[in-house]
């Protein structure tokens, strides 16, 4: 490896970029991939594929024939605004499959190191708390206080980042008021249509750890198969596109 | 010398020995089959004094890939290595059957 591509890659992975170094081992032949270059690139489709499950491995048949990928990507972090019972039951979860979580709540009774062992506790409000935390694509954010003057500040900044997931906690009727009250602070539909409302995969979750699967699952699912397949699609609809 | 090393250690200490003079080479798994105790994409880094950081296989082959590596680092040429893991070493470590590995050994240059 070449100590430029060295360098270039280790600033990518200290800037929390994903980048993959593709190499042919044939020829010795390396380059690297930024992830803003990924889209131009003449192996796109094999290197996003490996970026979505963040696995490197072989790619046969590629325009540049048998290269092996060595895919880097930064750690999933969650923030939650919430230290609420569902928090509760979700950090261990969320730490189980490989994020860093923060918790975010300025109500100090609630958020408390004993409540949460083990997960960063930020007793502020979200103006205070969210900006220094770096909130990226690699972030997955959600709002779960039902509390207005909370959640709301904390998704004003998540949509102004580009975190591969926002959620929301709140039926239909709350989403609605709050969808009216964001609109009203000039976010365009397509801004709000980000934000995963009623939160979390439909498997008719009851209680607060069951919400939290059900939220964890929409996570990965976004983090795994990207943006585009709609979250909520029956399950009959999935399977008749399988068969 | 840290045997937990994280990939960010790794490969920030490749790029540190190189720029402090040192002949390095980069090890990595590209291939493999069975019960292989690491990852496709774990890597080794190795200097010319035979120092190394990381690992390729949980400790089963990376004698061998230090003493290719440090050929490696003095020819400059990139070498693929095929082990097969041990059966018996495979138990031992709690894997039922034995697995391969190929690892791509670089010059870092």
């Amino acid at each position: 490896m070449k100590l430029d591509i060295l360098k270039s890659l280790n600033a990518e992975r200290d800037a929390r970029r994903a980048a993959v170094v593709v190499t042919n081992e044939a020829t010795g032949e390396q380059r690297l991939v930024k992830a803003a270059d990924v889209a131009r690139d003449p192996l796109k489709d094999v290197i996003e594929k490996h970026i979505r499950s963040g696995k490197s491995g072989m790619a046969e048949d590629t325009p540049q024939g048998k290269v092996f990928l060595t895919v880097h990507v930064p750690a999933p972090r969650i923030v939650v605004t919430g230290a609420v019972h569902i928090s509760q039951a979700l950090a261990p979860i969320a730490r189980l499959l490989g994020y860093d979580v923060t918790i975010v709540d300025p109500r100090t009774a609630f958020a408390t190191q004993e409540r949460f062992p083990d997960v960063k506790v930020i007793a502020e409000w979200p103006d205070v708390a969210l900006p220094p935390l770096g909130v990226d694509h690699y972030t997955a954010f959600i709002a779960l206080t039902h509390d207005p003057k909370i959640d709301d500040p904390a998704l004003v900044h998540a949509l102004s980042r580009d975190c591969f997931y926002i959620g929301a906690l709140g039926s239909r009727k709350t989403h609605g008021r709050r969808l009216e009250r964001l609109k009203g602070q000039g976010f365009s539909d397509a801004d709000l249509a980000r934000i995963h409302a009623p939160i979390g995969l439909p498997i008719g979750a009851v209680s607060p750890a069951e919400i939290a699967v059900a939220i964890m699952g929409e996570i990965t699912a976004r983090l795994r198969q990207g943006p585009q397949k709609a979250p909520d699609a029956p399950l009959e609809k999935t399977l008749e596109k399988a068969s | 010398m840290a045997t937990l090393a994280t990939d960010d250690d790794i490969l920030k200490a490749a790029e540190d020995w190189r720029k402090a003079g040192k002949g390095v080479a980069l090890a990595t798994v590209v291939e493999t089959w069975g019960s292989a105790p690491r990852p496709v994409g774990s890597n080794l880094v190795i200097d010319d004094e035979g120092n190394f950081l990381g690992s390729v296989s949980g400790g089963c082959v990376e004698g061998a890939v230090v003493t290719e590596a440090l050929d490696v680092i003095e020819s400059g040429k990139p070498k693929t290595l095929e082990f097969g893991v041990a059966d018996e070493t495979a138990w031992k470590v709690g894997l039922s059957c034995g697995g391969t590995i190929r690892v791509y050994v670089e010059k870092v240059e």
